[in-house]
């Protein structure tokens, strides 16, 4: 399958020609070049997907690890350690690719109507060209160096797309933000990477047993950093913080890096590596576990509270990308099969991270739509806008019954999967995360009959009525639709498992009876409070918990928290002593060293007279010199 | 006698067959004008630059002549030959090398075109063609040479003519004097080589390199022709303590020849360098004696030279002094002589010359057009020139070692190669010194980016030579490192002291 090199070329190719020659392409030709290639991209991703799952499965019935291309980038002089570059394709790797380019193919269409007029288009299209570059370079991968490389290049380009409004400072700000705190989690990473690769001798992914013996207790630390480094990226508590700040970038951006793919790099990271997890580190996983239930409940509680719908949705993201990585970190096996619960895990992680990317990017791009239309992203200014937008509605309602997780929806399917993952593990955790799916249900409502029922914002309205978005950005959301409607019908066990074995998924109407209910009611009782012109009990209850709701309102002050921390703790104790050191010591001695340089070059400016004599006579004793080191070393 | 030897040759022959030609095609191509002093030209100029067929003519004959000898398969054919009972030897390796210096060659050929049709050179283009390439005929043999004698005679070949090449500009005074200064200083390195050789002579009675080899052991006569060898060929290289010459030479010397010095002379030098220390010097108690000498020679020369390029307002002495501290990090490919560091040291040549052909291409062209090459005439470049300013910078930071730029790499391997054979210390020192040659080489970007000047350099459009010169040297900074396929290539070639 050698053509899947053309995946990560071609828009790296588009990249190119879109930033260097920008400036003298017109917004349609940019645009049009952008998503043709990522056009061209996609066919590729189905065209390999195809290929890869009808191939006949090895004899133990798993799916073989191809890689058309892996040549050696840079030598060490070792014979295991090198930094290799190429192109793996295994089961998550093809469904990644998939993912991908369908979400990043539709944020590309969807831009053309979002973006229209907008200063620095092209812009916008070369850098979505790199993300889109990245990430695909970023899963499939053929190690972990190669990862990190692309991981690093993923974060650059969300830098620089989340900054595109470089004129306001919010946006700025955002960015900053972004990078920095991925930046910081990615130290721990590199450690890990450094870590794994000094005591297993190699970085590759095919894991060789025979290494990791001599590894001994640092592959769990080497991988719990490594999920440090995954946690920044998939914003997991308490490095989340950057990912609401992100959503100044453009909408179409949220949808594509910040809800659909880059922000689930952390989950794939720990899918990539689960083979070793399971092996060598099956109790660290459980702190994945946990770490990915708070999170889920933090991000939940926090989302009912918030005005602003990308906010919201913000929250949501985390919260989903949370129960992935619950689903990864319950499993306690890696066969796979109807008597082995312990694995069905990985699948339902991976299946939900298909089906979210889905209908979150669906919920992005509506929410797009609607910011389109009124030109604020506060749920203030929204309400009743069901009249004037068709289609943005049933999408966006279709895309909310799946997070739910309501039959016949994919989000039921996947997240149905988790949950009985999770009672597998244990029963309070099942509890807990069946808790947070209703949550989920009730907050995703929330958030629908604020904008699109409740009271209408009459005089907002008045000199600007809001209207239906393009057909480039409804077709999107119609397809995007499509998807979730019958995503959940994809035997995705036979596609993707924990050993890439087949494994038929069935489901276990016990969890989903209950989970059904649970979500049922609270979308009944979101009914109750939001749907009508005024809200009562919502304003009632607002104020009894007035201290709680402020809390969640404030995000449970978790940027003050940071805030505090790193100013008043970090900065003005730790910091400022430390510049003083090396504004008055450390730069003293260095400016001394370059005082004495110049002096010493001063001096010895002598040897430079220009009379060839003394150069001569220079060379005779340099000689004598090495003569007498030389004898002296005999 | 069997003369189906000379094919072993096929490079330097057919290097000759491409200095006959220049030679003869100069006879012919050199009309005279009405007054019958100036050479005009035959055929078309172009008419945006001004290059003509006599300036492209050697480049495509050296191209042709590159294309036929370059590259040496990978596999089977990787074992030397032997040609002449031994005086001339041939590796794969070698060939790598001198299509290294055959690149360079092009590239200073093209961008001498301008220079050499300025009208006081112009009836004296040919010689400058012709004197190059007898110098890298020179090389060749240097580089092939399987015995003291032939080794001495491409020593000469290749300095003697550099001095004419020097003197270049002979009715300048400073030109001159470069040339007698150089002339001076090299006949004294090469009476004491040839005494080193005569003494290492004396002692094993034979002047085959691989016999010299096997019949040499540790007293105070060979040590002294180690001392007294290394020392010519730090004259080449330009290591202190025998580099003084280095900057009067390269300041003195039209531009173009410098930017040949400080990268062909200097990387063949080194090669040979490290070929004829592991075929004489090989044995273990030999490398521990030069390893102890190379020691101090790469501190001194790397911190000396760093020192001195920092105070230095002259841009062509200033590169001098980076060429020292360059060469001494060339060397440390040398540190253990094992396979790694010959690989290293090769493609450490060929990045370093991308990158200093490349800065001496920009200082070349901005001397032709404005007669500047002052660090203060460099301030506000970016202002008039911006696209030369960048590539300028480009090429700077490559030569510091910044990522992702091909200099960064080649450091990295050379740093690797004398870090794995243990030498940790002096690693450490290169490594310092990186940082202090980064103050100076940001002192130009400084001077072009952010000073600002009353008097900037004018604006102008280079030629056509320049142009091409700067392309190959951009694309050789920008994706040498990138590109692993190279260093791999190169890798598999080379033999180290096993």
């Amino acid at each position: 399958m050698e053509y899947t090199l053309l995946i990560l070329l071609l828009p790296f190719f588009s990249f190119l020609v879109l930033g260097i020659c920008g400036k003298w392409l017109s917004h349609k030709t940019a645009g049009l070049i952008g998503t043709c290639v990522l056009g061209v991209v996609a066919i590729l991703s189905y065209a390999t997907a195809y290929e890869y799952f009808t191939m006949p499965r090895m004899v133990d019935g798993a799916f073989e690890t191809l890689t058309p291309y892996n040549f050696t980038w840079l030598p060490f002089f070792n014979e295991n350690l090198h930094f290799d570059m190429g192109i793996m394709l295994d089961p998550i790797s093809v469904m990644m690719l998939i993912v991908i380019s369908t979400v990043s193919l539709m944020v590309h269409i969807y831009s053309f109507g979002y973006m229209h007029g907008e200063r620095g288009f092209q812009r916008y299209y070369a850098y979505l060209s790199l993300f889109t570059m990245s990430m695909l370079g970023l899963v499939v991968a053929t190690n972990i160096f190669q990862m990190y490389m692309f991981w690093e290049l993923v974060g650059v380009s969300s830098y620089l797309l989340i900054g595109f409004y470089y004129q306001s400072p919010a946006a700025i700000a955002a960015s900053k933000k972004a990078f920095i705190v991925t930046r910081f989690a990615d130290m721990f990473f590199l450690i890990g990477i450094l870590i794994y690769g000094y005591y297993c001798g190699s970085f590759g992914f095919d894991f060789d047993a025979a290494g990791f013996a001599a590894g001994g207790f640092m592959l769990p630390t080497a991988l719990t950093l490594m999920f440090v480094g995954g946690a920044g990226k998939s914003a997991m508590f308490p490095l989340h913080i950057w990912l609401p700040d992100a959503m100044e970038g453009p909408t179409p951006v949220s949808a594509l890096i910040h809800a659909a793919t880059m922000v689930v790099a952390g989950v794939f990271q720990v899918a990539r590596l689960f083979p070793l997890w399971i092996e060598y580190a099956p109790n660290t996983l459980s702190i994945v576990a946990w770490v990915g239930a708070f999170t889920a409940f933090y991000a939940a509680a926090v989302a009912c509270a918030q005005s602003d719908i990308k906010r919201v949705l913000a929250f949501s993201t985390i919260s989903q990308i949370a129960f992935m990585m619950v689903a990864l970190g319950v499993c306690t096996e890696i066969t796979t099969g109807h008597e082995h619960h312990g694995s069905l895990g990985y699948m339902a992680s991976m299946f939900h991270l298909f089906t979210h990317a889905m209908f979150k990017a669906l919920l992005f791009l509506g929410a797009g739509c609607i910011i389109h239309a009124v030109h604020s992203n506060e749920m203030s200014a929204m309400g009743g806008l069901r009249k004037y937008m068709p289609i943005t509605h049933i999408t966006f309602l279709i895309a909310c019954l799946a997070i739910s997780g309501i039959p016949p929806f994919s989000g039921f399917f996947s997240k149905d999967e988790i949950l009985t993952a999770c009672f597998a593990y244990s029963p309070f955790m099942g509890w807990i995360m069946t808790a947070i799916a209703a949550m989920t249900a009730f907050y995703m409502f929330r958030l629908y009959y604020g904008i699109f029922w409740g009271t209408e914002n009459k005089e907002l309205h008045a000199h600007h009525t809001p209207h239906e978005a393009p057909l480039t950005m409804t077709i999107p959301l119609i397809f995007l639709a499509l998807v979730t409607c019958v995503a959940g019908f994809i035997p995705f066990g036979h596609f993707v498992s924990a050993d890439t074995m087949a494994y038929d998924i069935h489901l276990d109407w016990g969890v989903a009876g209950t989970s059904i209910v649970i979500a049922v009611v609270a979308i009944a009782l979101a009914t109750y409070i939001y749907k009508g012109e005024r809200q009562p009990v919502a304003e009632a209850v607002a104020e009894k918990l007035q201290n709680l709701h402020r809390w969640a309102y404030k995000r449970f002050y978790m940027d003050e928290v940071y805030q505090y921390v790193t100013h008043r703790i970090i900065f003005a104790h730790i910091s400022k002593p430390i510049a003083w050191f090396d504004r008055h010591v450390v730069d003293g001695f260095f400016n001394f060293l370059a005082w004495g340089s110049n002096a010493l070059a001063y001096q010895i400016r002598g040897l430079q007279s220009g009379a060839v004599q003394k150069y001569a006579y220079v060379f005779f004793i340099g000689i004598l010199v090495l003569l007498a080191i030389l004898v002296a070393a005999i | 006698m069997d003369y189906s030897q000379f094919l072993y040759m096929s490079e330097e022959l057919s290097l000759l067959a491409v200095i006959v030609i220049i030679f003869l095609a100069d006879l012919f191509l050199c009309g005279k004008d009405e007054k019958g002093i100036a050479c005009t030209t035959e055929g078309g100029e172009c008419p945006a630059c001004g290059c003509n067929f006599r300036t492209v003519f050697p480049v495509v004959l050296m191209l042709i002549h590159t294309v036929l000898n370059l590259l040496p398969c990978c596999g089977e054919c990787c074992m030397g030959t032997a040609a002449f009972g031994g005086m001339y030897v041939h590796t794969p390796m070698m060939t790598i090398v001198k299509s290294v210096l055959n690149i360079g060659v092009i590239v200073v050929f093209l961008m001498a075109s301008q220079w050499l049709n300025r009208p006081e050179n112009r009836i004296k283009m040919g010689e400058f063609h012709s004197v190059v390439l007898f110098t890298l005929l020179g090389m060749y043999f240097m580089i092939s040479s399987g015995h003291f004698i032939m080794f001495f005679i491409g020593l000469e070949l290749a300095s003697i003519p550099m001095t004419a090449l020097v003197a270049y500009d002979k009715k300048q005074y400073e030109s001159a004097e470069a040339g007698a200064k150089f002339i001076l200083l090299a006949l004294f390195s090469s009476a004491l080589l040839l005494y080193g050789i005569s003494l290492i002579y004396g002692v094993t009675g034979t002047l085959y390199l691989d016999e010299i080899g096997a019949r040499l052991d540790v007293n105070l006569l060979s040590v002294l022709g180690l001392v007294l060898f290394i020392s010519g060929m730090g004259f080449k290289i330009s290591l202190v303590p025998f580099h003084l010459w280095t900057a009067d030479t390269y300041q003195g010397a039209p531009t173009v020849v410098t930017g040949y010095l400080s990268v062909i002379s200097k990387g063949s030098a080194a090669f040979v360098l490290m070929t004829v220390l592991m075929k004489v010097f090989g044995s273990a108690a030999f490398e521990g004696l030069w390893s102890v000498g190379f020691f101090w020679i790469i501190i001194v020369s790397i911190t000396i030279a760093n020192l001195f390029a920092i105070r230095q307002k002259n841009l062509k002495r200033f590169m001098a002094f980076s060429a020292i501290s360059q060469a001494g990090y060339l060397i440390l490919g040398i540190m253990g002589g094992t396979a790694q560091g010959m690989t290293s040291l090769v493609f450490y040549l060929f990045v370093y010359m991308a990158a200093n052909l490349g800065a001496f291409a920009v200082l070349n062209v901005v001397e032709q057009n404005s007669g500047k090459i002052g660090m203060d005439d460099y301030d506000g470049l970016y202002q008039t020139n911006p696209k030369l300013a960048f590539l300028m910078t480009l090429c700077l930071f490559s030569l510091a070692g910044i990522p992702p730029f091909a200099g960064f790499f080649s450091k990295f391997f050379v740093f690797m190669a004398a870090f794995n054979a243990g030498y940790h210390l002096l690693v450490f020192i290169a490594l310092v010194n990186t940082v202090i040659s980064l103050y100076y080489y940001l002192l130009i970007v400084k001077a072009m980016y952010i000073k600002q000047s009353e008097t900037p350099i004018p604006t102008f459009k280079s030629d056509c030579g320049t142009r091409a010169a700067l392309t190959i040297c951009i694309i050789g900074v920008v994706l040498l490192g990138i590109a692993s396929v190279v260093y791999n290539y190169i890798d598999c070639f080379s033999y180290g002291l096993i």
